[in-house]
């Protein structure tokens, strides 16, 4: 059973200094596995990523990908050992086109004993880009449109696509439609659906109460800084899901801690 | 953008669809000024119906006046190559002040390993070194030249890139550290009498060979290799870049290192054509070259303009300068012209930008 784990952490926590943002988390998500993580501002959710993506530095704890221990130096680390995160604030160069974007820092090179004047194999990286966005449902007209052109809708399909085009092993979301409309909001969980339908993993961080139910297989909810349940999809509501943020409720198996 | 905004439509590489290049505006700009030269020269009574572009006497060879032509090239060549490197710096959303200066310092030094033990038979009065330095292949010169501007181009970068330091007042500090070399090297002395050698570097149309040259190779760089890709996204989204994996600061070092050497190379061949290097030289080339820059399209916050764009700018401001002569008004209103035009691009730049977002 336990090779099936994406990703594991135990006893996962942070410090700043006096303040208590993450203590003990203990976290599991197994392979094709959809996990919302709900809470309050302030619950630990952005730390929790935080120190998987090795943004941050933890303060002690274990961290298994694959089942292997990891310790991430930074994010690019991370994002070498295939864990890909769409940030709140995108990160995205604007004035370049989208499949510049989706290869920027790992573009395909033909020549590469000229060094840092390596030559970019453009029809590769586009004909790979139209894939990916295929693949994921994403619909932009132009690819070669630079980002700055784009809706916001579109800026976080290509956020989205990015993490499709490399295969990642796991895919981290942090309010990925906080920012944008209805009509592109639906676009973007289309998307996930199809992440959903390829098996790939995925942690989504959302307020969105009916975006979770509809996305997701379990929540896991923060509470000032602890995991305080655990919640199969089938097996609750919003109601049941807003008493264990608000604190009006609390696991059985959670309770010595928090 | 209406044809973008909605999520619908099927993926395309469509190469019609992309959007018409700036680079176009700027050649359109150009015409129309040398159209309005030539209509002033041909209307204008005290010109006696002169003419700007074509060649009024009756011969055979060319309908083109050449000469005015070869002029206008040669007289912005040697900035055109320190704004090429330029270009590069403010993509990634930079600025380089030290490049005239540099250009004063680099003629000095690079000067002092081209000169002649012998003139006209007398041991060369302008000597700075001994015997050892004199009648050197002219390599050493270019050598020493281009390498000191990449050790000033390594410490601009450090200066930018790891302490953090606004790259205005790093290269500002630097546009006087250069000029202080420049006149520290010999005293004030001018350095003279190179070899037959070193003079060709800057002899006849040699400056505007080596400008082409060396715009059609960094067009080329920006365009198909990694390092452009990566100077761009830099100045685009530095935070984005980071993310991604480009090592910002390692890439920022290489930009300042190439743009110092591109404008010591613009001091080797200014003291080449003059067969002389003085500290005073190179004053307000820096912002010669910015402004090519900026008149060629490029954002001053980065991530837009091109090779092609600075090479069309410096065209702009080659034929101002001409034009002006040509219509026989002098300095001082060609530098409030150019001073207009400067500020005029850069209106109308972010007016074409607003309308567009």
């Amino acid at each position: 059973m336990s090779d099936d784990f994406v990703l594991k952490t135990e006893d996962l926590t942070k410090h700043y200094g006096g303040v208590h943002a993450l203590e003990g988390a203990n976290f599991e998500l197994r392979k094709g596995e959809h996990v919302a993580i709900m809470g309050d501002n302030g619950a630990g959710k952005s730390t929790f990523v935080r120190q998987i993506t090795g943004v941050e530095q933890r303060t002690r704890g274990k961290v298994w990908l694959y089942n292997e221990d990891v310790h991430f130096a930074g994010p690019l680390e991370a994002r070498e050992h295939g864990v890909e995160t769409v940030f709140q604030t995108l990160a995205l160069a604007d004035d370049l086109d989208v499949p510049d974007n989706l290869f920027l820092g790992r573009e395909r090179t033909f020549a590469d004993w000229l060094g840092p004047f390596r030559l970019l194999d453009y029809k590769s990286m586009r004909q790979s880009t139209i894939d990916a966005l295929n693949r994921t449902g994403v619909k932009i007209p132009n690819i070669r449109n630079t980002i700055r052109n784009m809706s916001g809708g579109q800026r976080q399909c290509v956020a989205i696509a990015r993490t499709a085009t490399f295969h990642s092993k796991l895919t981290i979301m942090d309010e990925p439609t906080a920012a944008l409309g209805v009509q592109e909001t639906a676009q973007v969980e289309n998307i996930i659906r199809t992440l959903k339908e390829e098996g790939e993993p995925l942690i989504l961080i959302s307020h969105n109460m009916r975006q979770v139910m509809d996305l997701v297989d379990r929540i896991v909810v923060f509470r000032r800084g602890r995991i305080c349940a655990n919640l199969k999809k089938e097996e609750t509501n919003g109601e049941d899901v807003v008493a264990y943020i608000t604190g009006a409720k609390t696991q059985p198996e959670y309770e010595e801690v928090a | 953008m209406a044809d973008t905004s909605q999520g619908t439509g099927g993926l395309t590489f469509d190469k019609s669809k992309r959007s018409w290049p700036n680079e176009l505006n700027i050649l359109l700009a150009l015409v129309i000024i040398i159209v309005i030269f030539e209509i002033i020269g041909q209307t204008a009574p005290y010109m006696r119906g002169q003419s700007f572009l074509f060649d009024t006497r009756d011969r055979f060879d060319s309908i083109f006046n050449e000469a005015r032509l070869q002029i206008i090239i040669l007289q912005v060549a040697i900035i055109g190559i320190i704004a090429l490197g330029v270009t590069q710096v403010i993509i990634t959303a930079g600025i380089d002040l030290s490049s005239g200066p540099l250009v004063a310092a680099t003629a000095m030094i690079a000067m002092s390993f081209a000169q002649t033990e012998l003139v006209n038979g007398n041991p060369n009065p302008k000597a700075i070194f001994g015997l050892w330095a004199m009648d050197l292949p002219v390599i050493v010169p270019v050598v020493v030249g281009v390498a000191f501007g990449a050790v000033i181009g390594a410490v601009n970068g450090t200066f930018v890139a790891f302490l953090r330091i606004p790259p205005f007042i790093a290269t500002l500090g630097m546009f006087l550290i250069c000029r202080g070399i420049a006149l520290w090297w010999s005293n004030g002395q001018p350095v003279s009498f190179p070899t037959e050698s070193y003079k060709f570097i800057g002899s006849g149309m040699m400056p505007v060979v080596w400008f082409v040259i060396l715009a059609i190779i960094f067009q080329l760089i920006m365009s198909f290799t990694v390092y452009g890709k990566h100077t761009y996204a830099i100045g685009s989204n530095e935070e984005a870049a980071r993310m991604s994996g480009i090592n910002v600061k390692r890439h920022k070092v290489l930009v300042y290192m190439i743009a110092s050497m591109l404008a010591a190379f613009a001091g080797v061949v200014l003291s080449s054509k003059g067969a002389t290097a003085q500290a005073g030289m190179g004053e307000f080339y820096e912002l010669f070259a910015i402004a090519m820059a900026v008149i060629g399209g490029i954002s001053l916050t980065g991530g837009r303009g091109s090779i092609i764009g600075t090479v069309l700018g410096a065209m702009v401001i080659g034929v101002i300068r001409s034009g002006f002569t040509y219509v026989k008004l002098d300095g001082s209103y060609q530098l409030m012209a150019m001073g207009g035009i400067i500020i005029a691009a850069v209106v109308l730049d972010q007016y074409r930008q607003r309308n567009k977002a």
